[in-house]
């Protein structure tokens, strides 16, 4: 994902041997490319080089030029003469140029390595077996390579504060801090939210928040998993886990429509953390403090567990069976929902048609903030246009459902986890309406329902999004749900087979993905699952290039040049 | 005032300085001549000024010793940025007090300099980095430059010309690191002095704001003015090829006579300037060793040989009193001339204490932005006083030596040189002196207090 498209490649010899990386990138990556690491901390791919923690000084040369002529000058084997520069220099600061030259594995800069380790753990409390860190550090990591395994140190070790609050999210270990400034240009660069900085200098600088300021941005706890060492942790996770421990699922976040590529850990079925994972054509490293906290709706307490019928704890079997006798023959009306994946909303559209429903959709909006909240505040909206479930751009509030309630046209209504009196449907119109309720949380439309049908949080199923750039993105089951519960995609299949009365529907994924694959119309034409489940996959969007979708100008999203209004 | 045999001083830089009938006010420097160079500056065209210094080889008297003709060429003229000159006037090396002479007393001198520079580089702005320190310095800097305002040597159309530029003084908040150019340049911009790492921001093509900027010290500057007045050719007959100029040389310690004193560069040697112009030790001393260029310098030991080739070829063999002052001859004895602050020690001298106190200073003044510095310079440190302390142990020496070996060259800015150079030359020269530390642990009842 470094380089989309082609860049120009350039030779550079490393170690010794000729290897071809693209133009001017940063030699760090560059090296990474070829399976070769430059150990480092300050730098980082997606932020400014700051170059302070001189981890990654590397010898580095580059053709010698004939200063009168410009012409190259050769050994006398004809090859050319590499200028090496008599000190080291940081990998983190040179970008490779042809025929540079760079030793990472020489004896000097081992000793560079190995005496910057020891100068970084002079200081270090060496607190790790109560380090959140632990497990997943670059100081451990890059001790256990570069580290003396003794101390020379005899003096006594500088005394910082250990537990400061930063915010409301972040906690400051100041004796792990090694200083780096990811954290301060973080907030810089990306959050754009300045408030972090350093007091104090030499040894004694300490990274604090400005006098009257604290990390309280949506992005606060990108610090924390930036931070090479265990200095900012994150409040929630803080002393909870050890990290060995957890078991990490390829996820998506299901907060806007922004996409973020996540990583969900956990242990024997219950979450611990949400983080980031690159992706540089969508979200970089990074993703907002909100999406991390939705795990907590997994375990919240207006969770539904049971299957409802007429508000009596029921099983699956009747609740189903209970579904089908009310659609059958009825005039029914489907409300959808961008929350849903793009499997589900593929299969509720195929019902709705089974049913011959008339389809609604709402929209969720928010305020954008130009980063990775958009104003769309749900994952999949352009999975509903997509599979066809949404014909038009949802709106707020679903008052053509009100109109056609209004007229006493419907007798029954699929709703998947939509709140219809938060859309502006009055109760009154739904009295003598059969509710079928099918969502994750309790609501005003569920407590009204007829029928209530328990489904699964995205992290508890697998399935795909499509993102505000049309870029599909697919996600893994991360823990267990509850039990008893299927998966929405079984239950839509169940109940598309009872009103065919056929068995062909399959709620299996890849099934289903054949089935929308085979659509020659469709951007999801010739698709799999398995297409889009680590990168995410580019689809052509162009079809809906003229809707007013609510987005505003973010992180690797241009919105379209045309928008209804401004 | 000085021995009879001894070599004069040379004033151009501290000409009036020290003449009572002189003072710091405008109307004095107007009638020894000031401001008329920079009214013939401004009827040549700029790179005739800059070919003139060039010719001069006016090196850097801030202490790297570069020639400030070929910075100046380095200018990225292209860029269609602005183009800002800035004087350092940060002096914060210790040992070194010849810039505060000519800004407290002969400011004008700088002023002059410096338009001049600005109009050659074609500078938009001009700041005076002042150090916070020289209160009484920014004050009367500031008076001057409103004098030279009101006569239109500065500001708008300057005498009439087409060329304006301002010169403002801007005072620093208190740390050695604003010194360095880049850490200059950041704190002028209103932020920590953390220097920048280099490439690619090599000041003359991304400075002050990211655009092409000229750091030079404030002699420098005023070395401007006269190479104007004599011709580059005729200032490049002063002193010695390469070392072209006067320098003013700062003494301190324990020689009768500390000061500061301006000769030609290499027209005397150290020993010279100790035993003659200073007037040699005081009373029942022997000479133990000298820095000879700042605190940064590497020590020079008094009963050390100094053998090598000269650049031409010729061999040499010195002893310290034969270095010669001048920027190579201290560079030839493996140490530098840096800002000319002489530092010299006599028999009394405890040399691990000078250590400390040393060692004491760097670790207070590094920004601890890069590692091997700001780790390295506080390990000494507490090294060093542990060590006086009372709790010197044999190992220290090599550790000491081990520890500035990782800062040498490993670090963003020139501060780790700075900081280990000294406890390299320390510890190698005088090992005999550390070694002892740690057998006689005690410290002597009449010792000075540490820093």
């Amino acid at each position: 994902m470094i380089s989309k498209g082609k860049t120009d490649q350039v030779t550079i010899n490393l170690d010794g041997q000729d290897v071809e990386v693209p133009a001017g990138m940063n030699l760090v990556d560059a090296v990474a490319l070829h399976g070769k690491e430059i150990p480092h901390y300050c730098y980082h791919p997606q932020l400014s080089v700051a170059g302070n923690c001189r981890m990654c000084l590397i010898e580095m040369g580059t053709p010698m030029r004939d200063r009168g002529t410009g012409e190259a000058i050769l050994e006398e084997d004809g090859s050319p003469k590499i200028g090496w520069v008599p000190k080291p220099v940081i990998g983190c600061g040179t970008n490779v140029s042809p025929g540079m030259h760079v030793k990472t594995e020489s004896e000097m800069v081992t000793g560079c390595r190995e005496g910057i380790m020891e100068f970084l753990l002079v200081n270090h409390p060496l607190d790790c077996p109560i380090c959140d860190q632990a497990g997943e550090c670059r100081l451990q990591e890059f001790a256990t390579d570069y580290g003396r395994g003794y101390s020379r140190y005899k003096e006594r070790k500088n005394v910082k504060p250990k537990r400061t609050r930063l915010g409301p999210r972040v906690t400051l270990d100041d004796e792990r801090c090694i200083l780096c400034s990811r954290c301060i240009r973080f907030s810089q660069e990306v959050a754009k939210d300045d408030v972090l900085g350093f007091v104090d200098r030499g040894s004694f600088s300490t990274l604090t928040c400005f006098p009257g300021k604290e990390l309280a941005n949506n992005y606060s706890l990108n610090t924390v998993d930036i931070c090479p060492v265990g200095a900012l942790t994150s409040t929630d996770f803080r002393f909870k886990m050890r990290v060995w421990f957890l078991k990490e699922t390829l996820s998506i976040c299901p907060e806007s429509s922004a996409g973020c590529n996540t990583l969900v850990s956990s242990r024997e079925g219950e979450i611990h953390r949400i983080a980031p994972r690159r992706n540089d054509a969508v979200n970089d490293s990074w993703m907002t403090d909100s999406g991390r906290a939705l795990y907590k709706q997994v375990k919240s307490d207006d969770r539904l567990k049971t299957p409802l019928v007429d508000r009596e704890e029921s099983t699956m079997e009747d609740a189903l069976h209970s579904t089908v006798n009310a659609l059958q023959g009825k005039s029914v009306g489907v409300v959808g929902s961008c929350n849903s994946t793009v499997e589900e909303q593929y299969l509720l559209n195929r019902l709705a048609k089974e049913a011959k429903a008339k389809k609604y959709l709402r929209g969720h909006f928010g305020e954008d903030d130009g980063i990775l909240l958009s104003a769309d505040r749900t994952p999949n909206l352009r999975g509903a246009l997509i599979t066809g479930l949404a014909s038009s751009y949802p709106t707020e509030h679903l008052s053509s459902l009100a109109q056609a309630l209004k007229k006493d046209r419907l007798e029954t209504l699929i709703v998947v986890g939509e709140d219809l009196i938060d859309s502006k449907v009055d109760a009154e119109l739904l009295s003598g309406v059969q509710i079928i309720y099918l969502g994750t949380h309790e609501n005003a439309t569920s407590n009204l329902a007829r029928v209530v049908i328990p489904t699964l949080t995205s992290f508890e199923k697998s399935g795909s999004f499509v993102n505000r750039g049309f870029f599909l993105q697919g996600f893994q089951q991360a823990v267990p749900g509850p039990a008893g519960l299927l998966p929405d995609v079984s239950v839509l299949a169940r109940l598309i087979n009872e009103l065919t009365g056929e068995g062909e529907s399959s709620s299996d994924i890849d099934s289903i993905w054949k089935d929308m694959a085979r659509s020659s119309t469709s951007p999801l034409k010739g698709l799999s699952f398995s297409d889009c489940k680590k990168d995410g996959i580019q689809l052509d969007g162009s079809k809906w290039a003229d809707l007013a979708f609510v987005e505003k100008k973010a992180l690797h999203y241009q919105p379209n040049a045309k928008p209804k209004d401004g | 005032m000085t021995a009879k045999n001894s070599p004069k001083e040379r004033r151009i830089i501290l000409k009036h300085a020290d003449d009572p009938n002189y003072s710091n006010r405008l109307g004095c420097y107007l009638r020894e001549g000031g401001y008329e160079m920079l009214s013939k500056a401004l009827k040549m065209k700029p790179e005739e000024i800059g070919a003139e210094v060039l010719k001069s080889g006016v090196r850097g008297r801030g202490g790297a010793g570069f020639p400030a003709g070929m910075k100046w060429k380095f200018l990225d003229r292209k860029s269609g940025k602005p183009i800002y000159l800035i004087c350092n006037a940060d002096e914060s090396e210790p040992g070194t007090f010849k810039d505060r002479q000519i800004m407290y007393k002969d400011p004008h001198q700088l002023i002059e300099g410096m338009m001049i520079a600005a109009y050659a580089i074609q500078a938009k702005q001009a700041f005076i980095y002042i150090r916070a320190e020289f209160f009484e310095g920014a004050r009367i800097l500031e008076r001057a430059i409103a004098e030279a305002k009101e006569k239109g040597f500065c500001g708008e159309k300057i005498l009439g010309s087409d060329y304006s530029c301002d010169l403002v003084v801007h005072r620093g908040a208190g740390a050695y690191i604003c010194g360095e150019e880049t850490g200059l340049i950041e704190s002028l911009e209103g932020k920590r002095p953390n220097p920048r790492i280099k490439p690619p921001f090599f000041p003359a093509v991304l400075g002050l704001y990211q655009c092409p900027t000229i750091v030079n010290n404030v002699e420098t500057l005023c070395n401007v003015k006269h190479i104007l007045e004599m011709g580059g050719d005729e200032f490049a007959k002063i002193g010695k090829p390469n070392n072209t100029g006067t320098r003013i040389w700062c003494v301190s310690g324990q020689v009768k006579k500390p000061g500061y004193y301006e000769f030609e560069c290499g027209a005397l040697t150290l020993g010279e300037m100790i035993f003659d112009v200073c007037g040699g030790l005081l009373p029942g001393r022997s000479l133990k060793a000298v820095i000879p260029g700042g605190s940064s310098a590497k020590i020079l030991r008094a009963d050390e040989r100094f053998v090598g080739k000269h650049k031409d070829g010729t061999d040499f063999d010195w002893g310290i009193e034969d270095v010669p002052l001048d920027f190579d001859g201290p560079m030839a004895a493996g140490s530098m001339s840096g800002s000319g602050g002489i530092i010299v020690m006599d028999d009394t001298v405890d040399i691990v204490e000078a250590m400390a106190n040393i060692n004491a200073f760097y670790a207070h003044e590094s920004c601890g932005q890069c590692t091997p510095c700001r780790e390295g310079c506080l390990w000494m440190k507490k090294i060093t006083t542990r060590m006086c302390d009372g709790d010197a142990r044999e190992e220290d020496p090599e550790m000491l030596l081990s520890i500035a070996n990782q800062i040498e060259g490993r670090t963003i800015c020139a501060f780790g040189e700075a900081a280990a150079w000294p406890t390299q030359s320390f510890v190698t020269k005088f090992r005999d002196e550390f070694v002892k530390k740690a057998k006689h642990s005690k410290r002597s009842k009449n010792s000075l207090q540490l820093i």
